[in-house]
């Protein structure tokens, strides 16, 4: 096993040390930083996904294994930056006004920072100017909104509108997602993507943002 | 005064059944919970649509539409009581004269129902706990507690028939500690923070109940514990872990007790079989005919100890039969049928070992549910002094109930949820004897979630 297979299966393990080591040895080695990231961490996330998936792995595995990869992340960004390594993208997350619920949303964030996105969480309670506003001071490439109630899902409609209404509706993709929220309301409120769960919201934004499933 | 439950209610498990409470209480129009009976207990929510001041007339109109139908239905099924649960929604918190003026339509609707056709009835109203719309939440001072004070208040003197809550003091940790598989995390959640939130809230709602003459009835771990059981029923998190969550879950709610609540408990507070064996008070229970609010593998044991039987929340619309409310009214009263029935006739425990047996071995969830389980789990909660001994000990008793159930080949678990039983069993052998040892250690883990002066720490 090379060491880049073997950075991927100590992540799925969720061998924070050994991972921060073996980065560290990697990058001594001179191997380069965005290989590093492709076939060590994006990759071996994309095992764990798959495990979570078919029901393998449990979320606190999973997010012993996203702990991983922002150890090795941490290593690795100076010499991304210094080579000028965009990062996959960025994801603006909120529920929407109204909405006091943020377990899921959370989970969403939790996971998407994982596979490798940035996250841009605005919180609970948000209202359509906040994510206005957080859309054009961080210019995120998708934002996520989430609602739990019956009575809070239409504002996902307000907020899309309001965000069209700004003139940024171009430049973002929108996904919703929560328990009363479904692919065919996502259509109707003119979203671009539902994703049904946290694992599921991952393949959604890959598939938004042309990555492909190894990264 | 606050009351320290140091035994139970109840001398075997044997005496814990349905329809009868060591302690019955009479609420509303002469509904007698506990006493030889068990009644529904329906709860509703609003459709898809926008509820604020521009969209007021067509809330209104559908709190309206269910009030004409719980008198008229309530008829046709000659229900011999009922429970109304008016559960509300965020705004209705933030703008207390909204929840108070539903309140009072409801209220007018089972008096109605009362006078013309001798329905004993109550209304349950929960006003919403949104005291964490900030991170971390700041719970026992600024608007959001103005607001969730005033609510009580507002729909006490509106006509409610007794108070409850969803408390959420402590979440801001469990969330995370479970999204983690923290153990620790959660008994300090539970047992630690938790507890401090419940005691501050209840004081404050016991004393709004005693001003208004009304009746304090229970809280719910719903937050926490049902929490562990969506995540588990999403292949998430362990069921094992969600199982030993909910026993640990029962400590911060019987604080409600503890301070005045006399019951019954919240339908979606599953630990209350373990607060109904400590306490002796009604509890409200949801299993089988919640299917429409919420998925659980509790569907049938949730019912064997149930003093009121609920739906959890349907919404508002239109099904082949009728409305949904109606539909599951019309569900609830032949679930109660039978419960009654079982009872004139003497079959009860027969039939409570039906609704038991058909779960228990399922799920590990549904195993700590059982009476037997939930008698050693309040058990062992009463012999401890403090709420986080009582929380790490009612865990303690539901990994040794589940080890047990496995060692004598009733219950088989998958090889992972063996390892993360055993991995819970370290984790709690391994909680310091003192508390104020886990709090160092815990606030520096979560510090960032919460605000100590929220729990007076």
């Amino acid at each position: 096993m090379n060491e880049l297979d073997e950075l991927a299966q100590c992540l799925g393990q969720g061998q924070t040390k050994r991972v921060a080591d073996l980065t560290q040895q990697l990058l001594d080695k001179g191997v380069g930083p965005q290989r590093i990231l492709n076939e060590g961490l994006i990759a071996g996330m994309a095992v764990v996904g798959e495990k979570m998936r078919s029901g393998e792995m449990y979320l606190p595995e999973v997010l012993q294994a996203a702990s991983g990869m922002q150890a090795s992340l941490r290593l690795l960004k100076p010499y991304l930056v210094k080579e000028g390594a965009q990062p996959l993208g960025k994801i603006l997350l909120g529920t929407v006004k109204g909405d006091m619920h943020d377990i899921g949303k959370n989970l969403v964030g939790i996971m998407l920072q994982g596979a490798g996105f940035e996250i841009v969480d605005l919180g609970l309670n948000v209202p359509p100017q906040k994510f206005i506003e957080a859309i054009t001071d961080h210019t995120p490439a998708i934002v996520g909104l989430s609602a739990m109630l019956t009575t809070t899902m239409l504002n996902m409609k307000t907020t899309i509108d309001a965000i069209g209404a700004a003139g940024l509706r171009s430049q973002v993709k929108v996904i919703v997602g929560g328990a009363p929220v479904s692919q065919k309301f996502a259509e109707e409120i003119g979203a671009d993507g539902y994703a049904r769960d946290a694992v599921l919201a991952v393949d959604k934004v890959k598939q938004l943002l042309g990555v492909s499933a190894q990264g | 005064m606050k009351k320290n439950f140091t035994q139970l209610s109840v001398k075997t498990a044997s005496d814990l059944a349905f329809g009868k409470a060591p302690k019955p209480i009479t609420c509303g129009f002469a509904l007698r919970l506990g006493s030889g009976q068990v009644y529904p207990e329906l709860n509703f929510t609003l459709p898809m649509m926008t509820l604020d001041k521009a969209h007021w007339a067509a809330v209104v109109s559908h709190y309206e539409e269910i009030g004409e139908m719980v008198r008229r239905a309530s008829k046709r099924l000659h229900l011999p009581g009922l429970m109304i649960e008016f559960e509300l929604l965020p705004p209705m918190t933030e703008h207390p004269e909204w929840g108070a003026e539903i309140t009072s339509i409801l209220q007018r609707h089972l008096r109605l129902a009362h006078e013309e056709s001798g329905l004993s009835c109550a209304l349950r109203v929960t006003p919403t706990d949104i005291r964490d719309v900030t991170r971390p939440p700041e719970l026992r001072s600024g608007k959001a507690w103005d607001a969730v004070r005033q609510s009580f208040d507002s729909c006490a003197a509106a006509g409610a028939d007794l108070l409850s809550i969803e408390s959420v003091g402590g979440k801001e940790v469990c969330d995370e500690a479970m999204l983690y598989g923290d153990m620790e995390g959660v008994v300090f959640a539970l047992g630690v923070l938790a507890p401090r939130d419940v005691e501050f809230l209840w004081n404050e709602i016991v004393a709004i109940c005693s001003e208004h003459k009304i009746i304090p009835g229970g809280d719910s771990a719903c937050g926490f514990a049902n929490t562990a059981m969506q995540l588990a029923s999403q292949g998430m998190l362990p069921e094992v872990f969600a199982a030993i969550v909910r026993a640990a879950s029962a400590v911060r709610s019987l604080v409600a007790y503890e301070c005045g609540a006399v019951g019954p408990s919240k339908d979606c507070a599953y630990e209350g079989p373990i607060l109904k064996a400590i306490t002796g008070t009604p509890i409200s229970m949801e299993g089988k005919s919640a299917s429409c609010a919420h998925f659980s593998p509790v569907g049938n044991v949730a019912a064997a100890m149930c003093d009121l039987w609920s739906n959890e929340s349907v919404q508002n619309i239109r099904l082949l039969s009728g409305s949904a409310p109606e539909a599951f009214l019309e569900l609830l009263a032949y679930d109660c049928r039978l419960f009654n029935k079982a009872i004139e006739s003497g079959t009860e425990q027969t039939y409570q070992k039906l609704l038991v047996d058909s779960d228990i071995y399922e799920s590990p969830q549904a195993l700590v549910l059982s009476p037997d389980s939930t008698f050693r789990i309040a058990s062992a909660i009463v012999k401890e002094p403090t709420h986080y001994r009582k929380t790490a000990a009612a865990s303690r008793e539901a990994v040794a109930i589940i080890r047990q159930a496995i060692d004598d080949g009733k219950l088989q678990l998958a090889e992972r949820e063996s390892h993360w039983l055993e991995r819970i069993h370290s984790s709690l052998e391994a909680l310091p004897q003192h508390e104020e040892d886990l709090v160092g250690a815990m606030s520096d883990q979560y510090g960032r979630l919460y605000t100590p002066r929220s729990y007076g720490l």
